[in-house]
Parts: C-alpha cells; structure tokens; sequence
C-alpha cells in the first residue's frame, strides 16, 4: 500500500455518490480531525470496475444525472442564450450597425443605457418600476402586519370571517383586480365610461390610469402576501414569551415593540422585500393601467422591444429586471438569513392568549369592515354589474342590463364580438387554459417530487445542493424575463434541428410553465419528502427492495397527499396566470387571461369582465377543491 | 448464526473521522452490545455492517464470505448479506398494516403464499402479538410497535440480527419486560446479534460480550461482567455503574514485582495476576487513581481492624437501596447498601474496601495497571 496522501477528488465521490445518504449532516458527529486523511489505494482494475459499478448500477444515481441535466438546460443554458443575444449582433440591426450577423456587439446595452433614447428605454420606465415597487411595498406590509397582528393576537370579533375575507385578494389574479379598477374609475379617455364616471364624479386622468391606481391595485395584491407572512410568524410565538415580558413588567406597548416586533421583524423584512421585488417585476397590472396614457415601467417597455425592435435592448432589460429581482432576495436572505431561526424558536407555540383591545376594539373592527368592503366588495360587485351592462357607465336600471356579454350574437362580428358563450376564441381560449394547467401541473408536481427526493437524500452533498440552487433560479426572475429568456432560446432550432423552433407553440408555453413553477413544486416535494424518514426506505432495502420498488411502494404511497395538494396549488397558479406567457401568445395558444386583457385593451371591457367573472369562479372551485385535499392557500404564490 | 469479522474499518464524514481503525470480531451466537455515549460510531459500526453505510477502507467478512473490501470497492448489498436490522425509530411502514409490514421482505423473495403466512405467523407469534396482524402501525402503543419492528426482522429468519437502540422509545417499565423477550429471543431463535446502546444497564444484562466505544476508536472489548470489573480506562470506569464509580487520587510506586498504592483509605501493595501485565507501568514512583464501585465499600457503625473512620455527609434510603456519601479528609464518596438504612448526616461509621477487588489506573496515561480479581474466593 502506497504511503498516506490527502483525499484525492475521486476517492470522495465513491462514497459521497450512493443512495440512503449519511444519515448525519458532516459536522455534527463524531471527532473533527483536521487533517483527516484517508489513505489512496492503488487503483486495480477490479477495483475501477466496482467503482464504476457502484455508479452506475444504482438508479438514483442515474436520476440524479438526469435531474441535473435537464436543469442545466432548462435553466442555465437559456439564461446564458439570452446574455448572448444581447451582445450579438442580429439581422435587424444592419441597417444601423456595421458588421455581420453574429459578431460581438455593445450596440443594444449601449442603446439602453447610453444613447439619445437611454431616457425613455431605461431611465424613466426603470424610475417608475422602483417608485411602484417602494411605494408598493411601503403601504402593503405595513397594513398587512397590522391585519396579521389584530387577526392573531388581539380579541376582535368574527375572526375566522375576516380571516377568510383578507386572503381572498390573494386568490384573485392582479389582473383581475386592474380590471376591476377600470370598471370603477375608467373615465372618458378609453371611450367607456366607469361607475364613477357614469354616476357624474369627474376622474382625472392621473387617478383613473397611471402610478396611483397601478400601486393601489397591487397593494391589494401584496398587502394580503404580507398578511399570510406575518401571521404565519406570528402564530409560530408562544404567547409565554410575551406573558414573561408581563410578568417582569412591561407595558402593551413595550412588549409590542421589544417582544414581539423583534420576533417577526425577519418576516416582516421578507415580505417587504418579496413585494418589492414582485411588484418591480410585475407586468399585468401596470399592461392594464399604465400603457394607455404612455405611462411604463420596465417590463411593460421591455415587452414593446421584444415584440418589436430592437430586440436584444428588449433582452438586456429583462437581465436588468432579473437582476433587480434577484438581487433583491439575495439582500433580503443577506440580512435576514441567520435571524430566519427566530421562527422555529417559540415553534411549539400553540396556546395564545388574545390581548385584549378594550376601547379602540369597535373603530378596529370598523375599519377593517370598511377597507374589506372598499378594497374588494364594491370593485367585484362594480365588475360583476358591468359584464351585464349594455353601456358601461350607464346605471343599473333594467333597460342598461343584458345577457348580451354573455350569450349575445352579433350580427356584425367585425364591429362586435359574439357573447363568450357564443364565442369560438373563448371556447379555445379556455380549452388552452384547462389543457395547458392540467399537463403542466401534472408535470411540475411529479418533478418536484423527485427534485424534492434529491434535495432532502442529497442534504449537504454536491449534487443535493447543486439542485436546490438551479432549482431556486426561476424563483429569482420576474415571470415576462422569464418568458423572454425562453423566448431566446426556442425561437429557433437548437442541438442541430433535434429540438426544432418552439417559437408560438403550445410546448413553449407548457415548457415555461413547469420550469417556472419547479422551485415552488420542488419546495412542495422537498416538505413532503422530508417527512418521509429514510428509515423507512433504508428497511426496504434490507428487506431487499430495489431502487424502483421502494419507489413505488414506500415513497409513492406516502406521498401522495402531499403530492395532490401540491399539484393543486400549481394548477390554480397556471390557470391565473398572465405576466409569464404573455410573451409567448399567439391567437392559436391565447390562453383566458390573455383573452381578457386583450378585450380589454380593445375596448370590449364587458367581455373582458364576463371572462374574468369565469376565471375567478374557475379559481375558487379550484381552491376549494384544493382545500379539501389540505392544501394551504398560503403556501402558493400569488 | 454467523461470524462476523470487521479489519481495519475507517469512516468519514468529510473530514470527520468517525469510525478509526475498528477491528471487531463476533463469534456465531453472539450477543454482541456496542456500548458508547451517543456521537461515538456505534451506530455507524452498525450501519457499516448492515451495509447502509460505506466506509472508505477496511474489510468485513460474514462466516469468511467478503461482504466488504475497500480496496476493490467492493460492497455486497445490504439485502445479500442475511441479516436483518430493527431501527430505533422502528421504521414501520405507516401505510401497510403490520401482515404486510412483516411480509413485505419475504414477498419480495418471492416466497410462496402459505409459506409467507407460516413465516409471519410464527414470528407474529414469537413476539406475542398475532391479534394485530391487521392493524395499522398508527393504531398500536409505541412498546406493540417494538414488538412489530422485531416480528418483522426475524420473518425472514436472518442469520444476523441488528438492533439499533431498540428500547430507547419506550418507557422504563417495558424496558425491563422487553430486556427479558429479547434475551429468550436469542436464546430461543440462536441467531447472532449486534445490538446497539447507549444504556448500560441494557449492555450489562442482556450482552454475552460488550464492545465500548470512545470517539470513534474501539476501547475495550470483553464480557460484561469483565467490563464493568476491570474498566480498562477512566473513561470506561466512569461510564459503566450507576452510582457511577468513585475515584481517588493517590500516589503509587512500582518495583517491576510489586505495586505499592496509597490513598486516603490506606496503603496497599499489589503483585502478580493483579497487576495488569499488557500495561506498561511506569518504573519508581507516579500518581495514580483509586477507583471503587459504591457497593465494594463496606460500612461498619464499630470500629473494626483495618477499617477507616469516616463521615455520613448524607444519606438517601430509596427502598431497595441506600445511597450514602461518606467523607475521609477531604475526600467524598458514596456507597451502596442494599434495603433500607438508617444513618444520620455527620454520623461517624467505620469503611472497609477489599483490597482484591479495586482498581488503581496510572492518572497520566488514565490506563487501568490493577486489576479486580473476577471470582471471589
């Protein structure tokens, strides 16, 4: 035997690379030797041979191979493409840029960030997305803390009610809100006139379209992502800590501020963040609101380059948006990062003691009725009225009311449109919509099964890691960046005419779907597995089962629920969704929520509402079927 | 009904060493015991042989059959090795009831239907518990669930049998029941067993040998009874015995021949088979650690020859036994009587220890140089 040396790469990877896994993370057991060394052996050939065996014959090995492969090229590759374009120069470009197609180019950053037209390209729409974004995030947590702390520890009445009635906003697409915003304060500018104006109230411009409404909108979006937040932390203290802080003397408002705050201040700093970082990256709402009156933020100008040209200005924006998003989280997780364990610290709370409000308990109460009422009442009730109005704007009364949006047949369709239900483009519509959430959600949960099995098997090996951070890459990137990446990608055949031009195809759309959804499903698959103890599957193995058929008897069986409710989940958040494929649309692949946005932008707004009524009632169906199988609505992102 | 033979076993957790040079040896029909503190590698020694765990080097033969040879990487799967492991946690599989719990391996054999229901049968029967055999884990008491993960590990009639900290979930009272069943288990079925435990009492009762762990380094390896007599360091001393065992520094000369010892309680000289022959002992005079078990030191109220005056500090009758902490000069000790004593704190009693079964260590090297005679005459 050859004299002791260091650990070669390779002597590691035999051991590292098997099935079951340490059953104890490096570092928590036995002694640290610091120079730990384990001896090289000679490398025979029986010994290569068992070595590559070892690999090789054990199946999770091979899935794992297969798992990171397909990330590296669903993820990775498409993002690098993407930087590519950007700094390559295209056909279009010839007229204006010397050179040949292809060659190295600063031609598209330089028109962003330094030319005549960087003030209306970069500066302003990038100004505007952070202004959204700051103020977005300023009204929304704040207000979503309170909600959470009066639901979770004060004694106000009609708790459960309420509680249910503060999370539906969450549930309802944004875009679904801006239209209901324009049914409320629409004026004279689109043609059609909103409640408001119909009832005589003059609407300005700058409140009807524009900033305001746009962070209005999204605030009811986020303040209900903050209320879910915090409250989940909230509950996760034990009131003893806070009763302790009684006992030693504290006041109501000291403990409020030196016990509890401290306490939930990492999930109140992670709501601010991810709302500013959603918001910024937001597209739907500010499309709806912002675009009429010229008014544009940076995903909203990015789509009109992608559409249009140049389109690798369109691409260096979105890696603009990507990195605003992700840096963001990244300074988010920064900060936060090592204080996260404050929420597992009270864990075992579960006895609270509501703190009573004496007085100021009616006003409270009061003014959440009012805001519930407001905020998301009246709009629905404005949106639902105006799908059966003749004239917008118009009244109630029964000579404005009709069926028409509905079931109505036009005699001139190049005027009008034929009610939804009487309408092709809605049928097909709803048929991608149905298709396209049921395939790619059946898709996305199985894979965040298995993600989620090579996360928790591989917990601090290379490869468990490796998956978890491609994994999380998605959940970085603002839904239209996202879509453009894919959209660089596809929309041309890649690996030598193996994978042909995926440009206004279903499969693009399906594809962008499942992998922007992986990071949510693999964190589904990852709670669901970690529940599943390796214990179980290590005594199948004694027992003699093989990598398959502790597959489908042991982890399958168990993980079944868990693997409903997340599939759910990712249904419900296809079927909304809007921001992600709008990219990708074309009249053959149009989905309903790009329906209704377009009736929208057309001016159909009946139309527009009848089908969003549709998509709501589908959602809540949806939610409560999800329910029913113990899915939080919690846990799925808006 | 198999011999296993772990050589040169290493282990590491990235640059954690866990399991350092193990070279163990258990005969067919053993009841081995890997006894330790937790984080000391008896569970991965356990799992080495199982084979849910790799090591990076060593070898492991099961009745001369090579199941392990870190040299040609070769690992023979777990299920190929005959032996069958019951886990701490009892891994039941919460989705089958307990028919199919325990016939899931054999099913898997492909064993015929009648002689599947024979096999779970007998071994449902072995561990008392056929009126489950339709139930689901979830719907049985934790000692039930025991018996269950145990029905399910000797189904398949395994030449080898692990258990891996069985007792540890259950409460005092099913322990002492579940001691007893797993010794008549062994008796009754001859399989050879490695058992794993942090427990000492359970190490002491139910083992034919013992194997003592120390950070991942294997300490001592003997019977019982051997262990807990002639603890082969302090760290053994102090583990093995509840009360744990009392300690007294001391002074000691050695002659080659002889081994002159003194402590607060007398002087003593020692030759012969009491002198521990593997371990050097250091030539001249040295410090040196008296260690006594609590029930060797004897208790008189009268003065008797030989025996050394000292203080009751307090005293604690539970029943069965009294505990009393003695003080001599400055040192303080307990001892063990048996039933219910009467003494008064600052009493004066009279101590006597049998020089023949003490231990004296070398404090530098904490090794055991005086051994207890085993067999009293």
């Amino acid at each position: 035997m050859k004299p002791a040396q260091p650990a070669p790469d390779s002597e590691k990877g035999n051991h590292t690379f098997c099935a079951g896994g340490d059953r104890f993370p490096a570092g928590e057991r036995g002694v640290h030797v610091a120079n730990a060394k384990i001896k090289k052996k000679p490398m025979t050939s029986k010994r290569a041979k068992n070595l590559f065996l070892n690999v090789v014959t054990n199946p999770f090995n091979m899935i794992v191979l297969i798992c990171l492969i397909c990330l590296i090229g669903l993820i990775v590759v498409p993002l690098l493409e993407m930087l590519k374009n950007t700094i390559t120069l295209a056909q279009s470009e010839l007229r204006r840029v010397h050179g040949n197609v292809g060659d190295f180019t600063l031609y598209y950053w330089k028109y962003m960030c330094a030319s005549q037209m960087s003030k209306a390209v970069l500066w302003e729409p990038l100004g505007n997305s952070l202004l959204i974004g700051f103020f977005v995030a300023l009204i929304s947590v704040p207000l979503g803390s309170i909600l959470a702390w009066l639901m979770v520890r004060s004694d106000i009445p009609m708790k459960k009610q309420i509680g249910m009635l503060i999370i539906i906003p969450y549930m309802i697409p944004s875009w679904c809100k801006a239209l209901s915003w324009l049914a409320v304060f629409r004026n004279s500018r689109s043609g059609q006139l909103g409640f408001l104006a119909g009832l005589g109230v003059p609407i300005p411009d700058w409140l009807a379209y524009g900033p305001i409404a746009i962070i209005l909108v999204m605030v009811l979006h986020y303040y209900a992502f903050a209320y879910i937040m915090v409250s989940g932390s909230l509950r996760s203290i034990n009131s003893e800590l806070e009763e302790m802080a009684e006992i030693q003397g504290a006041n109501k408002v000291q403990i409020l501020k030196s016990i509890t705050l401290p306490l939930v201040l990492p999930a109140v700093l992670s709501a601010t963040i991810m709302s500013l970082s959603k918001s910024v990256g937001s597209y739907g709402v500010a499309a709806n609101l912002g675009t009429r009156i010229g008014y544009y933020t940076l995903a909203t100008k990015m789509r009109t380059f992608i559409d249009g040209t140049p389109k690798g200005v369109g691409y260096a924006m979105s890696i603009l948006l990507i990195l605003l998003a992700s840096g963001t989280i990244f300074a988010n997780q920064h900060a936060v990062g090592t204080r996260k364990s404050y929420e597992t610290m009270g864990g075992k709370g579960t006895r609270h003691t509501p703190i009573p409000l004496g007085k100021a308990k009616a006003p409270l109460l009061i003014f959440i009725v009012v805001f519930l009422v407001v905020a998301m009442v009246l709009p629905m009730f404005v949106l639902v009225m105006e799908s059966f109005q003749i004239r917008t704007g118009g009244g109630y009364g029964l000579d404005n009311l009709t069926l028409y949006n509905y079931i109505g047949e036009s005699e001139n369709l190049t005027l009008n449109v034929n009610g939804i239900f009487k309408n092709v483009n809605f049928f097909k519509a709803l048929w991608n919509t149905v298709l396209l959430s049921i395939i790619a959600s059946v898709i996305t949960a199985f894979s965040g099964q298995f993600l989620g099995y090579i996360s928790t098997r591989g917990r601090g090996k290379w490869y468990g890691q490796l998956t978890e951070q491609l994994v999380f890459i998605p959940y970085l990137m603002p839904g239209v960046a996202f879509s453009a990446i894919y959209l660089a990608m596809f929309s041309r055949p890649r690996l030598g005419g193996l994978i042909p031009s995926l440009y206004g195809t279903f499969t693009l759309i399906l594809l962008v779907s499942i992998v922007k959804h992986f990071p949510f499903a693999s964190r589904s698959g990852t709670a669901n597995m970690l529940q599943i103890s390796t214990e179980l599957e290590e005594a199948a193995d004694l027992a003699g089962a093989s990598f398959w058929k502790r597959m489908a008897s042991i982890i399958i069986p168990l993980a079944k629920q868990g693997f409903i409710s997340g599939f759910m989940l990712v249904f419900i958040s296809i079927a909304k969704e809007l921001d992600l494929i709008i990219l990708l649309m074309t009249p053959e692949t149009r989905n309903l929520s790009y329906l209704a946005f377009q009736y929208s932008q057309d001016g159909y707004a009946q139309m527009s509402d009848a089908i969003s009524i549709c998509v709501l009632l589908f959602i809540l169906v949806c939610y409560i079927i999800a329910n029913h199988f113990g899915a939080d609505i919690g846990k799925s992102w808006g | 009904m198999s011999r296993i033979e772990l050589k040169h076993i290493d282990k590491f957790y990235g640059s954690n060493h866990v399991l350092r040079d193990i070279n163990l040896v258990i005969e067919d029909g053993d009841f081995m015991t890997l006894l330790g503190p937790s984080g000391c590698g008896k569970t991965t020694t356990l799992r080495v042989v199982s084979g849910l765990e790799k090591p990076q080097s060593g070898y492991m033969t099961i009745d001369g059959r090579e199941v392990i040879n870190c040299d040609d990487a070769f690992y023979e799967e777990p299920s190929k090795r005959g032996l069958n492991l019951v886990f701490q946690s009892y891994a039941l599989w919460p989705h089958m009831t307990v028919y199919d719990n325990i016939a899931f391996g054999l099913k898997i054999k492909k064993m015929a239907k009648a002689e599947i229901d024979k096999a779970v049968g007998d071994s449902l029967k072995m561990l008392r518990i056929e009126q489950f055999a339709d139930r689901y884990p979830n719907e049985l008491s934790g000692g039930q669930q025991q018996r269950v993960a145990i029905a399910r590990a000797i189904a398949s009639k395994p030449r080898l049998l692990l258990l891996d900290e069985p007792l540890s979930n259950l409460d005092a009272k099913l322990r002492i029941d579940m001691r007893s069943e797993l010794k008549r288990l062994h008796l009754e079925m001859g399989t050879t067993i490695i058992y794993v435990t942090h427990d000492q009492v359970e190490a002491l009762t139910m083992s034919t040998k013992i194997a003592l762990f120390k950070e991942g380094v294997l300490n001592q390896v003997a019977t019982p009874m051997e262990i807990y007599m002639n603890p082969i360091d302090l760290t053994a001393a102090d583990f093995i015995g509840n009360p744990r065992i009392n300690l007294l520094d001391g002074k000691a000369n050695y002659d080659g021949v002889t081994l002159s010892a003194s402590c607060g309680l007398g002087d003593y000289k020692f030759s012969g088979d009491l002198v521990s022959h593997t371990e050097e002992i250091p030539k001249g005079s040295f410090e040196c650690v008296f260690a006594m078990r609590p029930e060797q030191i004897e208790i008189c109220t009268e003065k008797e020859a030989g025996a050394i005056e000292a203080d009751v500090y307090a005293s604690q009758p539970a029943g069965s036994e009294t505990l009393i902490t003695l003080r001599v000069g400055g040192h303080e000790f307990i001892a063990k009587q048996l039933g219910i004593q009467d003494y008064k704190m600052n009493q004066k009693v009279y101590i006597k220890v049998d020089p023949d079964i003490l231990n004296v260590y070398n404090k530098k090297t904490e090794r055991l140089i005086k051994l207890a005679r085993l067999l009293r005459k």
